[in-house]
């Protein structure tokens, strides 16, 4: 057991599976050499040489388009877009091949491979540096979409990011990168795709969010349980595609309150679905409307401005007092 | 420093079976009479498949299609020479090709009738990957077949194909770019067949070949007559050997001519010069190579007869099978979204097949 950053916990599920799996390798730009922008590879290939850690030409389609040839021939390919916002280059990859092959043959032909990125804002970057596009990922059927909220199930969703049969994109919230630490256990670990976590039971209302969001959310319900004695459950998504709708459901059946927060902008994202859910689930349980915290439906404005737009633990805490109060 | 030059390229062309049939007996591969025919036959079989479905689309038998008429001299010579462990790597106009690797005869009927059991190899081990329908994403995809042959010791080449219009695409790129710079054991040959729908060659590109857009890339490339499949012969096992020896990708440009329209669903009467198909007809395949296997006393009119009669019964029996009723269940989409369990899909699959029961087996009414 260590005490380890996101950065780390990652770089070691990447070196573990490597480990353990020959026909695992990573490829992208800048990830030799250099260990990756933010580092996440490093030593890799010096550990696992040329062959397993490819430093790419830089083009984010044919990173994808060689990763599902080598994932047809048996290998286990874990790409990395060196940020969200240069992912979607490679989008037409994705969507036309990526999440279709298994349905495609029939299950003849599948693509295990990872795609990994680095998302969110909050790391006063340049423009396309700060997105959090989960949903463009989410809405194409065969897509796998996680994201870790810290080191420990940043680590054991990884890892089970690379024994999965299908594509994920791992989605890696980069404002955590190093924001904090956590225990991690030395020995592989892995936690299940397509399921959320409560990380704390309640009774009186339901959080739920994922992501680099986790921080904001669990820093409010913090606040509003102390100042006024509510009891909230907080659930982490972990995996936005498949949704685990089960586990909000159920929660909000017995709460009857429920806020969501989404990094993202507000209209077509996950806390609309989630919202949607509810509302075909357990509509008769609710007590108030469904409240969303959420980016607002602009251009992300460059890091000057961003401060604001970014869901902060005052909006949520105040969701959360409103949701409790109608 | 004075400016001089720094980089000199030259561009082969090969033609080793003219236009008549006439052989250049320098560069005639001198394949044994039994490979030649077995040529022959898959080129009449992908031709004759070809028609036969072109007959079904227009009475509404099939849905709209790609025609393949005209290029079979690229891809049934390729096909022959590729070893069993080699990835063939399709566009969709490689019908012969894809023939001689294994594919069955019904299996474009299927495709191209909207069912994905047209994709579903007899055997994964036949390695022929579907039709890829958005060009040019199918050669990246090649240069990671071929990475991985070479990661896991196999001795393998992925051979990919795409056409003249995919070359101004970013994957045709892309994919030459990783390959060159990985030496990844693949062979990329454009089918030029002059027209990308409604856009002839001209408009498609100001390089003076399509093949010496692998010099830019760093690997060596050929301008093949795509109409002669002796002179495909030559050229892809120089490119197969040229990547098992570890050397590197080839970029071979196969010059045809696209004698039918893009797919059923377009004329070209509205774009081209019905002057230019005529004289396109002369220097056809099919052709050539009879005019060749005749001068080699190899062929003659009964053989011809005999091997029409026999291509027309083997589609025949594909077509009788393809419109037998099948029993495909309606709600195989579900099966395959992820090789994980997920209960939405549950759910909505329960509520597809009450759907499909509430329409009572009917076709659906979308208004």
């Amino acid at each position: 057991m260590a005490k380890l950053t996101m950065v780390q916990a990652i770089n070691l599920a990447l070196a573990q599976e490597m480990e353990q799996d020959p026909t695992v390798l990573v490829l992208g730009e800048d990830i030799g050499r250099d260990g990756g922008v933010f580092r996440v590879t490093d030593g890799l290939l010096e550990k696992f040489g040329s062959e397993r850690v490819l430093d790419t030409p830089l083009a984010e389609s044919a990173i994808l388009g060689t990763s599902i040839g080598m994932a047809m021939a048996g290998l286990r390919p874990v790409c990395e877009m060196q940020f969200c916002g240069f992912s979607y280059l490679m989008m037409g990859q994705f969507e036309a091949h990526a999440t279709r092959m298994r349905a495609r043959t029939h299950g003849q032909i599948t693509l295990p491979l990872v795609v990994r990125m680095p998302y969110g804002g909050g790391v006063r970057a340049l423009e396309h540096h700060s997105e959090s596009r989960e949903a463009m990922w989410a809405h194409l059927p065969g897509a796998k979409v996680v994201l870790p909220s810290g080191p420990r199930n940043a680590r054991a969703l990884l890892a089970a990011a690379i024994r999965d049969p299908d594509p994920v994109v791992f989605m890696e919230p980069k404002h955590s990168y190093r924001a904090f630490r956590e225990e991690v256990p030395d020995e592989p670990e892995t936690m299940p795709i397509g399921k959320a976590q409560v990380v704390q039971p309640g009774t009186d209302l339901t959080l739920v969010s994922w992501g680099a969001m986790m921080r904001p959310t669990l820093k409010a319900a913090a606040e509003v349980a102390e100042k006024r004695g509510a009891s909230l459950e907080i659930i982490d998504m972990l995996t936005i595609a498949p949704l685990d709708a089960h586990t909000v459901t159920e929660s909000v059946r017995r709460t009857g309150r429920c806020v969501v927060v989404q990094e993202a902008a507000r209209s077509f994202g996950p806390s609309s679905e989630i919202t949607a859910l509810i509302n075909d689930k357990v509509f008769l349980h609710l007590e108030a409307p469904v409240a969303r915290v959420t980016g607002y439906d602009v251009v992300t404005p460059y890091f000057g401005r961003e401060k604001h737009y970014i869901p902060s633990a005052g909006r949520v805490a105040r969701a959360i007092e409103q949701t409790l109060d109608f | 420093m004075p400016r001089k030059p720094v980089a000199k390229f030259s561009v082969d062309h090969l033609q080793v079976l003219d236009e008549k049939g006439v052989v250049d007996a320098k560069l005639d591969p001198n394949l044994p009479d039994e490979r030649l025919l077995e040529m022959y036959r898959w080129m009449r079989l992908a031709r004759e498949l070809d028609e036969r479905m072109l007959k079904l689309q227009r009475q509404g038998r099939l849905g709209t299609f790609p025609p393949n008429t005209g290029h079979e001299a690229v891809s049934v010579p390729v096909a022959m020479a590729m070893g069993p462990k080699d990835w063939f790597v399709g566009a969709f106009r490689e019908t012969g090709g894809r023939l001689v690797r294994g594919e069955p005869l019904t299996s474009p009927l299927y495709y191209y009738n909207g069912w994905e059991e047209g994709n579903i190899l007899p055997d994964p081990a036949l390695r022929l990957t579907p039709i890829s329908v958005v060009i040019g994403c199918q050669v990246p995809h090649a240069v990671g077949l071929a990475f991985a042959s070479r990661y896991l010791k196999e001795d393998a080449v992925a051979v990919c194909f795409i056409g003249d219009g995919g070359t101004s695409e970013g994957d045709f790129h892309e994919g030459l770019n990783f390959a060159a710079v990985w030496k990844a054991p693949v062979v990329t040959i454009v089918q030029n067949n002059q027209w990308a729908i409604s856009i002839p060659r001209s408009a498609q590109s100001a390089s003076q070949t399509m093949a010496q857009k692998g010099v830019a890339f760093g690997m060596p490339c050929l301008q093949v007559d795509g109409n002669d499949p002796l002179a495909m012969w030559v050229a892809i096992n120089e490119a197969l050997d040229h990547a098992r020896s570890g050397k590197g990708p080839t970029l071979i440009e196969a010059v045809t001519y696209r004698l039918m329209m893009h797919t059923t669903a377009d004329d070209p009467k509205k774009y081209r010069d019905e002057a230019e198909e005529k004289c396109a007809w002369e220097k056809e395949p099919l052709i050539r190579f009879r005019a060749y296997l005749g001068a080699r006393g190899l062929w003659d009119d009964a053989k011809e007869a005999a091997l029409a009669a026999a291509v027309k019964d083997q589609v025949e029996q594909a077509v009788r099978t393809f419109e037998t009723p099948n029993d495909w269940a309606d709600d195989t989409a579900f099966d395959h979204v992820y090789g994980t369990d997920h209960p939405h899909l549950h759910e909505q699959r329960a509520e597809f097949l009450a759907n499909v029961r509430f329409d009572g087996g009917k076709e659906a009414d979308h208004g």
